[in-house]
């Protein structure tokens, strides 16, 4: 692999660029893999990465039916942080936060992860509760943390509107500084290129249509392109499109897909800091390198596939945006687009064996997800490798969901993500 | 400065009202009819920005929404500062005042450039992916630096004092664009009677033809624009909206429409007026007439100011009475071009030549150029442009048939202008909003909209269909289409005339190559505002980028506050070429909402601020606030949460309402609670499957404490319900839960229980409850009505129907504080007079007023839930200790009962519900403190729950709490922990969680 | 933004008055106690979530308040049809012509 420098850059100028290196492969797939992995966004490409990295077993392919980290990868508002309520999901977004912070030199691709701190508001007597109770939780699990009060609050981002006088006054605030956002798309890249380094194949506009699966084990997938490759085990990361993949399995999912929406600014000189995120107004927003101020949307309510969602989500998620800061009512919304989220009833993902032998699935990651990348690749990787859940990835079996074990991020932690 | 461009023609511009501007702190005029482009090039003024990553001075493009350069902040104060105004979309008006928004010390000289110039070759697509990696310590630091070239314009500081407002729109047909095929159509339809929309982004109809030489039925283009304006402002159904983007297609036909309002008079909206306003459109049918924008061809250096749009440079001269050049080169692939080289001329100035890529030009416009003596230089084409700040010359070299390599020698033509016209590609943007891909058209030389879901039908240039007889044509027909869908009769409606005009076939060009390779030559720029150049794209296909996605993705093409309307197709066109594919091949990024920017204050309109969310009062609201109520928001309610008094603490307000009450009487409006009327033969059955307890014999005049779970058997509501005849029950919810639990039950009658007959009604609005609660309460409640309140005749757990100071009531003697305690009912209208007279007749008494915090801190001292705050969504009616509440003996498997059976539900050690006292008595515990077993466990440490509620009670002279704790029944009298964050560890012993009256006599007095 | 025809108002209305339930046809057990933990889990958590044709549970929450069903197709977002509870959909994916 070309090694990527400031050394390097000035290098290539003097060749105009001519001789750099392809970032990946464009591979013929071959006959039998030892691991498949079904879905090239950021997940499946880290659970490629790590595969290689750690585990050894580089005769791995990923295969995607469109391009690289186009789907949720190329979608989300990228915003980190790991202060989750619950152990289970704590230690998970944790560890993800843990490789997030030596990603780039890890990599070698600057991922510009940003640590710009994420603010969680609260605006009623009961958010001030829940954020005590997470951040008192992310202490006692080792997760940076503070509670902030409203002049703390203020301090940190002077143009928001802290008055007493909006409709649902900031009372307060939990803080994580190690939080903050990444270069999506670099997410993506950054592991397409590291594992592509360890020998694992990225077949691109591929389409999984059907799962080999005799006597209750996958044996292989049938591709639209290629036509069936074998594989010792197989692992589906395709979030949105889980449902779809274990219908083929032959079992369901306690998974809805649901339109997420996002949405950015025009360009502006930086006035944003930091992320600010408020449940209960519905309004995420940060700003990026670029200037654009990066707005999340609620979930739309139904189910839907089209990578869009209704305008009056967007309609309610802008009234927050000005709610909090009156000054950006004369910015200009630049573009709007959806994702298709994955949504579990507990809010937690699944990483899971399933009724299908040798068969893995990761996906249920709902709003979550881009976060959590470094982590899920990694846990992931395990799983496949052992054949067996990942100590961190046990409590998030697809199984929970039959003994009552759910882990309620949802209706506890009243954090959105 | 005087307007050395502007000439003496009959635009559509009113000489006789100059307007004066301030463009970078210098005054301009220009005129009435102006954009703030065309005012600017009228002054001569080239330099309008720094473009992105180089800081390359860049001029005017364009003329209309596709201009990628012109990027200005507009405003006189700070109030009223709008970032990345388009100039070409912006009508001048008199004090306008705007700046560039790059360089410094200003946009003419900009230092940055030398950055860009050096360190240009360092910055090639993707760059930072690549650097600023080593050591991991300093990325903040480089960030820093990365972010202080972030951004176009500025926020304004403070908030915005325009108003925006929403209007909802019904209609039969939406038309998007007045040019002439949206007019045909609007022409069509009107004349049916339908309802008809049509909206325009400019600030008057017309489209093309406002800047058009061509004749409709005999005369100027614009006297037919105005008479079809004309017709259809006399139609009632027809709305006209000028100034007004379509810049959204969602599903099911629903389009948002931005009209600029006042953006044309002033900064601020005139007094009264609303600034701008979206008109949400629900259409039964649409027809798209967006036309299409005109490609630049991309060559060396073709950013340099100078280099425009050929229909651009022709919009100036004709509309703006601009022309915005001395010497111009215009290069084409098409005849339509010429038509700029022969309005050039028209207005006196010199055409050097005309670049025709193609061989053998032929084609009216071609001998009309020939005729009028102006030079075609044919086969070849501009390869690069000379200048800085302004074009000084061409260079043009010959050019093969396939486009693809340069023939014979090159030869510099002095020029400042380079108009360049690479054909056209349609507007397709709006058709992509819902999914729709568009589709490659060879004959077209371009994307056209694809197979779409919505009722929606394409007219004019958006379909690749550009000579103006099949643009009314296509209209018209669309139009007749339209009607004849939504079932009008057809109207009677001729074609317009014009005179059939036979252009030259276009050769499909997009790069000009250059005598050097594309990675030496100079920059050739594809996106203007993202500094995208034909190298870089060659850069990212050679590294393996070769989605189109992964191309937009790496070197960010079309993510412009253009969105790459005009460098779209030309990327496309270069990244196929680089990959060896046809466009179709390499398919091409889908648009989406917006077409063009618009504000956010648009899209919220007026929900924001105090109209953010409703705010509901009860009846009694404006006693609250004589009495120094503070307010707590409870879903959308405005609760008061304690009342202080002069110079006193929250803590002493608490203690002294806590001690009123429990000593003689206090009071709490409690109009909040849900209130659900439940009536029919089946409504005792129907309860009896919803809450967790039995309900088969409650008797008429009864209350019960009903818990309510969900499937999962977690704990989701809580209230009291009171049988008020054998078939009618009043049943009372959270305040925050009531809409829920209302939609919950009628979800289980409509779809699981259809055969009960039962009717649920919700009745919170109309009651107003007021409770009063202490040993005084029963004197007091005696004061003002004539029933027998007396133990034996008005027991704990009735209720009865009675007047209370006259109004009818309905008295619930049940209590939240463990006192003897009164719940009166009575229509919200009395609600306020029954009240104050309470207060009248609890002088005597003391009549405290308490609020929510007070009430939470009394049924704490009591051990009653909050559901809600002491549960969350994973506590059983078990985990509380309530198995009193669950009568496992029903015959029908109440709601909760299997879910709260499973495996997870019923294994040791759940969490569960306890009291707490703090060893400590006057230590208050922190609501949401984590509790551990052992407090000298290392990091991360073992958590066996949390505080919910926690309270300094004053009463009992001691703080109390209740928690969740694991297997927490079990350990009654051992002590957990609370590490805090100062590292200190308060320590509190498990108890009961009721803390006073455990036998429960007080409220039974 | 969806147009909803709402079978007992017997109108199209705005998406803004309706509440999506999720999917439609799932029955509660009638006999809960007979059920294991993973007929229970299946009967609250596990869906279709089809892609394509989907048939599901809408409310009229802020007009009639009743309850009905929809054929949606859920990647364009077509309405296929609109039926009330207790009826079962005619539209459906093997007879479904897109």
């Amino acid at each position: 692999m070309q090694r990527y420098s400031g050394f390097g850059l000035l290098k290539h100028s003097l060749s105009h660029h001519e001789n750099w290196q392809r970032a990946w492969r464009n591979p013929k797939p071959k006959k039998h893999y030892d691991v498949i992995i079904i879905g090239g966004g950021g997940h499946g490409l880290a659970t490629a990465y790590y595969l290689a990295k750690e585990h050894n077993i580089t005769n791995v392919a990923v295969i995607e039916k469109g391009y690289l980290g186009g789907g949720n990868t190329a979608r989300n508002t990228t915003i980190v942080r790991s202060n989750y309520l619950w152990d289970e999901a704590a230690h998970l977004y944790e560890h993800a936060m843990n490789l997030w912070e030596g990603l780039s030199q890890d990599l070698n691709y600057n991922v510009m992860f940003s640590q710009r701190g994420v603010l969680n508001l609260g605006h009623t007597l009961q958010d001030m509760r829940d954020i005590q109770r997470r951040v008192n939780a992310n202490r006692l699990n080792g997760i940076d943390g503070e509670v902030l009060d409203t002049q703390q609050v203020q301090e940190i981002v002077p143009l928001m509107d802290c008055s007493a006088n909006t409709r649902y006054p900031v009372l307060g605030a939990s803080w994580q500084p190690r939080a903050g956002v990444a270069r999506h798309d670099a997410v993506a890249w950054g592991y397409a290129r590291g594992a592509d380094s360890y020998g694992v194949d990225l077949i691109q506009q591929t389409e999984v249509v059907d799962l080999i699966i005799e006597d209750g084990a996958i044996t292989g997938v049938k591709t639209d392109r290629h036509g069936i490759i074998s594989a010792g085990r197989v692992g589906s990361v395709v979030a949105g499109n889980s449902g779809v993949m274990a219908k083929k399995a032959g079992f369901e999912l306690p998974l809805e897909s649901h339109p997420l929406q996002a949405l950015v600014s025009e360009p502006i000189k930086p006035v944003l800091d930091t992320v600010v995120m408020s449940n209960h107004v519905h309004g995420y927003v940060s700003q990026s390198d670029k200037g654009d101020l990066v707005i999340g949307a609620g979930i739309d309510g139904y189910n839907g596939y089209g990578q869009r969602g209704s305008y009056g989500t967007i309609e309610h998620t802008v009234q927050a945006i000005i709610e909090l800061f009156p000054m950006f009512s004369r910015v200009r919304m630049n573009r709007q687009w959806g994702g298709i989220v994955d949504t579990c009833p507990d809010a937690c993902p699944i990483i899971s064996e399933t009724p299908v032998e040798n068969l893995f699935f990761n996906c249920g990651w709902g709003t979550g997800g881009f976060k959590a990348t470094p982590g899920s690749g990694h846990v992931f990787a395990a799983t496949l490798a052992k054949g067996k859940a990942h100590p961190l990835a046990k409590p998030f079996s697809m199984y929970r969901f039959h003994d009552g074990a759910l882990i309620d991020e949802h209706g506890a932690a009243g954090v959105a993500h | 400065m005087a307007q050395i461009n502007r000439i003496n023609n009959s635009g559509r511009i009113d000489p006789t009202q100059p307007l004066n501007f301030t463009y970078n702190g210098k005054s301009y005029q220009g005129f009435k009819g102006d954009t703030l482009a065309s005012a600017l090039l009228a002054n001569g003024v080239d330099v309008v920005g720094r473009s992105f990553k180089y800081s390359r001075p860049r001029g005017i493009l364009a003329a209309g929404a596709e201009e990628p350069n012109a990027i200005l902040q507009v405003g006189a104060t700070e109030a009223t500062q709008v970032p990345n105004v388009r100039a070409t979309q912006q009508e001048l008006f008199n004090g306008l005042v705007c700046q560039s928004v790059n360089g410094w010390p200003n946009v003419e000289t900009d230092l940055m450039s030398l950055v860009g110039k050096a360190g240009g070759k360092m910055m090639p697509p993707g760059f930072y992916y690549k650097t600023f990696m080593y050591p991991q310590s300093l990325w903040p630091t480089y960030e820093n630096v990365i972010r202080k070239a972030a951004g176009l314009g500025r926020s304004p500081k403070v908030g915005d004092p325009d108003t925006y407002d929403k209007v909802n729109q019904h209609c039969d047909l939406l038309i998007v664009g007045a040019g002439p095929a949206g007019l045909a159509a609007a022409q069509a339809a009107a004349r049916s009677g339908a309802r008809v929309i049509i909206a325009d982004e400019q600030n008057e109809f017309g489209g093309s033809l406002l800047s058009s030489n061509e004749m409709i039925d005999g005369q100027p283009a614009d006297s037919w624009v105005k008479q079809v304006a004309e017709e259809l402002e006399a139609q009632p159904e027809v709305m006209l909206l000028p100034r007004s983007t379509v810049n959204g297609y969602h599903d099911h036909n629903f389009l948002t429409i931005h009209q600029r309002c006042t953006d044309h008079l002033a900064d601020r909206a005139p007094s009264g007026q609303v600034r701008q306003r979206m008109h949400r459109v629900r259409a039964k049918w649409v027809i798209l007439a967006t036309g299409a924008h005109e490609r630049p061809l991309v060559f060396g250096n073709n950013d340099v100011p100078g280099c425009m749009l050929a229909s651009a440079v022709s919009t100036y001269i004709h509309r703006y009475s601009v022309v915005p050049g001395r010497r111009l080169v215009l290069m084409t692939t098409n005849d339509h071009g010429y038509k700029t080289a022969i309005d050039w001329h028209a207005a006196g100035r010199e055409v050097v030549a005309i670049v025709d890529t193609r061989q053998k030009p032929k084609g009216y416009r071609v001998d009309q150029a020939r005729e009028l003596g102006i030079t075609v230089i044919s086969g070849s084409a501009v390869i690069e442009a000379k200048g800085t700040k302004r074009v000084t010359a061409a260079i043009v070299s010959g050019i093969n048939e396939a486009g693809d390599k340069l023939t014979g020698s090159t030869q510099e033509l002095s020029a400042d202008t380079i108009a360049s016209s690479g054909g056209w590609s349609p507007a397709v943007h709006l058709s992509c909003h819902t999914g729709s891909r568009p589709v490659w058209n060879d004959a077209v030389a371009g994307f056209v909209p694809g197979a779409t879901k919505q009722k929606q039908l394409l007219a004019g240039g958006i379909n690749g269909v550009y000579s103006l007889d099949k643009v009314l044509g296509s209209g018209l027909e669309a139009g007749l289409q339209a009607v004849s869908n939504l079932g009008f009769a057809a109207p009677a409606v001729e074609l317009p005339q014009v005179e059939p005009a036979t252009e030259g076939r276009s050769m499909a060009l997009y790069h000009i190559p250059h005598s050097k390779p594309t990675s030496q030559a100079p920059k050739q720029f594809v996106d203007y505002q993202t500094d995208v150049t034909a190298a870089g794209i060659e850069v990212a296909c050679r590294e393996g980028f070769e989605s189109i996605e992964h191309v937009k993705r790496y070197t960010a093409m079309g993510f412009g506050t253009d969105q790459g309307k005009t460098g779209n197709i030309n990327g496309m066109a270069i990244t196929a070429k680089a990959l060896n594919k046809t466009i179709p091949e390499t398919g091409t990024t889908i648009f989406r909402p917006n077409y063009t920017p618009i504000t956010f204050g648009a899209i919220a309109g007026r929900d924001c601020g105090e109209l953010f969310d409703p705010k509901r009062y009860t009846a009694m609201h404006k006693w609250h606030l004589e009495n120094g109520a503070r307010f707590e928001d409870v879903g959308q309610w405005k609760r008061p949460w304690y009342y202080p008094k002069a110079g006193e603490t929250m803590q002493l307000a608490l203690d002294r309402e806590c001690t009123a009450t429990r000593d003689s009487v206090g009071i709490l409006d409690a109009s909040t609670l849900g209130k659900i009327d439940i009536q029919g033969p089946d409504a005792r059955e129907f309860l009896n499957r919803v809450y967790s307890n039995a309900w088969a014999k409650l008797a008429v005049g009864k209350c019960r404490y009903g818990l309510m779970c969900g499937e999962d058997g977690m704990v989701f509501d809580d209230g009291v319900t009171s049988c008020l005849a054998d078939n009618h029950f009043l049943m009372t919810t959270t305040s925050g839960g009531a809409a829920r639990v209302l939609e919950w039950l009628e979800l289980y009658h409509q779809t699981e229980w259809p055969e009960l007959e039962v009717f649920f009604n919700t009745v919170t609005d109309h009651w107003s409850t007021m409770t009063i609660s202490g040993p005084n309460s029963r004197k007091l409640l005696s004061k003002l009505t004539d029933i027998d309140l007396s133990n034996e005749n008005f027991a704990y757990m009735d209720w009865q129907e009675a007047k209370v100071a006259g109004a009818p009531a309905r008295i619930f003697r049940i209590s939240f504080t463990g006192e003897l305690s009164y719940e009166i009912n009575v229509q919200a209208n009395y609600g306020l007079y029954v009240w104050e007279k309470l207060f009248e007749a609890g002088a005597e008494f003391n009549l405290t007023p308490y609020g929510t915090e007070t009430m939470h801190v009394l049924r704490a001292e009591k051990g009653f839930i909050i559901a809600g705050q002491d549960t969350d969504g994973s506590v059983t009616p078990e985990d509380l200790g309530m198995n009193w509440c669950i009568a496992r003996k029903k015959p029908f498997s109440f709601i909760g009962k299997r879910g709260m059976a499973r495996e997870d539900c019923q294994r040791e050690n759940r969490k569960q519900l306890v009291g707490l006292r703090t060893k400590q008595p006057e230590v208050v515990l922190e609501e949401g403190a984590q509790a551990v077993f052992d407090p000298n466990a290392g990091i991360p440490m073992p958590m066996v729950g949390h505080v919910t509620s926690s309270y300094y009670s004053a009463n009992l002279g001691h703080s109390i709490a209740m928690a969740v704790i694991k297997g927490g029944l079990g350990r009654t009298g051992e002590s957990v922990y609370f590490p805090q964050a100062d590292g200190g560890v308060i320590e509190a012993e498990i108890c009961s969680p009721v803390f006073l009256d455990p036998k429960g006599e007080r409220q039974n007095v | 933004m969806l147009s909803i025809y709402c079978p007992h108002c017997g109108e199209h209305r705005e998406e803004e008055e309706f509440h999506p339930k999720g999917q439609a046809h799932i029955v509660r057990p009638l006999d809960p106690e007979s059920c294991s933990d993973k007929e229970w889990g299946q009967y609250l958590y596990f869906r279709k979530n089809t892609r394509g044709l989907h048939h599901e549970l809408w409310v009229h929450a802020a007009g009639c308040r009743k309850f009905f069903n929809i054929t949606r197709d859920t990647v364009s977002y077509e309405i296929r049809e609109v039926y009330l509870i207790g009826e079962q959909p005619s539209v459906t994916s093997d007879r479904a012509q897109s």
